[in-house]
């Protein structure tokens, strides 16, 4: 329960990292958290013969937020991202996906962009990706790229940096006022890697459901949303009793493959994801109410939640330059923007993340 | 010896042993230091074995069991999922460094005493730390809290309940050292404390059946 020996590199620009890359690429493996890479080398189920440090590059440590969405780099831990009031407001899926991520001393130390590297079909954080449709930005002396959530993810630990990149920055696109979100996992205990888990996000146009996507934890394909638009268009978001929200979980234990281990019956798991996606994407909808609700309830705002695509301007604390809604042309929308009091009425939407990091 | 430098020294054990070696300088336990160690040399290992404090207990060496956790700058980790060359120039404390130099026992150390909140004591030092940490972004937890911060780490003698009980006593013993009332201004937490006095600091499990 030793790593191998192994030389250390603790490079001190992003450029640095690069040139190291570049010479070593696939004798190298980056250190970010360690959370996933340490008990690898410790199992010697990895046994790289270098490894770069990244935790001396302050630079590489910060969230920021614009009209695109929540930007985290590569230091950004799990702790600093659930902390981030902007970020929730921003994207809120992010809070609710990242409380289910292991224990606290763990997400004080592992990072988010090391989760989506190490493409872990059992974490959240690439679920999330997945369904948000987020992108990886990648460096390496050859430049910077960014590669959509659908590239990314190759298969089981395998994503699609090439051997001389690094993942400087995770983009999430931020909530739209029609969006709504869920996340819900079933583990053996609280903190553990999930037996199976659903993050969901639909949208609403009219009172009515428009579209409704799924990205799967322990299950499915690593990354990949199904898209459940067909079962459930038109459904009311409030009524609990509508048959389909069943229909959409009979039709992801029919497609959605899972496997047997340890832990779980494949059959078991697809029970799981049956039950968790009714729920989930029921639970998503109600967000997506309640969501564009507390726009309409601004005091400042738009009375009406679907009147314009209307700049709104934001009043909150924030100091971040936020665009006009408009920018992302959403045809069915009608879009108001983001409105900052909305975390106290959308953050109870997994029920258990009614409270704000840190505790459940 | 005398008279070499590290960078010496780090050659001939580079020459000996074929494989890197590294000085880490870091502030251990309120104490400069530095110790010259193989390159793989996990945090833990470090600590115990060339910083020669064994208060930091290894149990999983993969960050399930949480018996190796230290504080990083403050904040809880696992130092078996680190490398000691990741604690260069950072401020770490272990179980042994959260007294007062002048012996007296952190309150989280005196309230698993008071409450018997060990058995084996394998799992003690990890429980310490986080909870140390703990209390000091969330000083008045409740119980429910309580079994939240204590989740991360594993008791295989099952004393949960009396490690809970550690949790709020301690709260208690850092307000009454700070001059407050020891039952605090939570109304919950204080009728848990009173209840606890009552009936002693380590109600049984058998006995508290009717209790949540
Ligand atoms: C006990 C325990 C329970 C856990 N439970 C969960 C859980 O429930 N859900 C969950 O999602 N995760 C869980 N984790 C994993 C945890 O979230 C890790 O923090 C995360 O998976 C990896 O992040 P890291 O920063 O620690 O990456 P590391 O361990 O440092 O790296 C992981 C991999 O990604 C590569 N890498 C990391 N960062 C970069 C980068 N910027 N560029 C290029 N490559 C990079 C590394 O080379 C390595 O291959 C758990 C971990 C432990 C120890
Ligand atoms: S020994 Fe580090 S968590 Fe178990
Ligand atoms: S007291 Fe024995 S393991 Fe906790």
């Amino acid at each position: 329960m030793k790593p191998s020996a192994l030389t250390y590199h603790r490079p001190e620009s992003i450029a640095a990292v690069c040139d190291v890359l570049a010479r070593l690429g696939h004798e190298a493996k980056v250190l970010a958290g360690g959370q996933s890479l340490i008990p690898m080398l410790s199992m010697r189920l990895a046994a790289p013969a270098n490894l770069i440090d990244i935790n001396m590059l302050p630079e590489q440590d910060g969230i920021s937020i614009d009209r695109h969405g929540v930007t985290f780099r590569a230091l950004v831990r799990h702790s600093a991202l659930l902390a981030d009031d902007d970020a929730h407001q921003a994207q809120p899926l992010l809070r609710r996906a990242l409380q289910l991520v292991a224990h606290p001393t763990i997400r004080n130390r592992g990072t988010t962009v090391g989760s989506i590297v190490h493409s872990d079909p059992a974490a959240e954080m690439p679920a999330v990706l997945g369904l948000l449709g987020g992108t990886v930005r990648a460096q390496s002396q050859r430049g910077i790229r960014e590669i959509a959530a659908t590239d990314f993810f190759l298969g089981p630990l395998e994503c699609g940096l090439a051997e001389d990149e690094i993942a400087v920055a995770v983009t999430v696109p931020r909530r739209a006022p029609n969006e709504g979100s869920a996340i819900d996992e079933i583990a053996r205990r609280h903190g553990d890697y999930a037996v199976a888990g659903v993050a969901a996000q639909v949208r609403i146009v009219d009172g009515v459901l428009s579209t409704a996507t799924a990205c799967y934890v322990s299950a499915g394909e690593l990354g990949t949303p199904m898209d459940f638009t067909e079962v459930l268009r038109g459904v009311d978001p409030a009524d609990a009793d509508d048959s389909r929200w069943n229909a959409a979980g009979d039709l992801a234990r029919d497609t959605i493959e899972t496997e047997t281990d340890i832990h779980a019956s494949s059959s078991y798991r697809s029970q799981l994801v049956a039950a968790l996606t009714a729920r989930v994407l029921h639970e998503a909808a109600r967000d997506a109410l309640r969501n564009a609700a507390a726009r309409t309830q601004r005091p400042d705002g738009d009375a009406e939640p679907r009147a314009d695509s209307g700049a709104e301007p934001r009043e909150d604390s924030d100091t971040e330059p936020r665009e006009d809604s408009d920018t992302e042309p959403r045809p069915d929308s009608g879009a108001v923007s983001q409105s900052a009091d909305d975390s106290a009425s959308a953050s109870n939407a997994t029920g258990r993340s009614g409270t704000t990091g840190g505790t459940r | 010896m005398a008279g070499k430098t590290t960078e010496q020294t780090l050659a001939e054990l580079y020459e000996e042993t074929g494989e890197q070696h590294l000085a880490v300088t870091l502030t251990f336990n309120k104490v400069p230091q530095t110790i010259l160690v193989p390159s793989r040399t996990l945090a833990s290992d470090a600590i115990r074995h060339y910083l020669r404090k064994t208060g930091t207990h290894v149990g999983c060496e993969h960050g399930v069991c949480g018996a190796c956790t230290i504080l990083l700058n403050g904040e809880p980790v696992r130092s078996c999922l680190l490398l000691a060359a990741s604690l260069h120039g950072q401020d770490v404390t272990t179980v042994e460094g959260l007294a007062d130099p002048d012996g007296t026992l952190h309150p989280v150390q005196q309230a698993f005493v008071e409450c018997h909140g060990l058995q084996c004591g394998f799992c003690t030092p990890g429980f310490v730390t986080t909870i140390a940490a703990y209390l000091e972004k969330n000083d008045s937890p409740t119980r429910a809290e309580a079994t939240e911060a204590i989740s991360g780490n594993l008791c295989r003698c099952t004393g949960y309940q009396n490690i809970k009980a550690a949790v709020l006593r301690a709260a208690e013993i850092r307000r009454e050292r700070a001059g407050l009332s020891p039952l605090g201004g939570d109304d919950e937490l204080a009728a848990l404390s009173l209840d606890d006095k009552v009936r002693g600091n380590t109600a049984p499990v058998g006995g508290k059946g009717d209790r949540t």
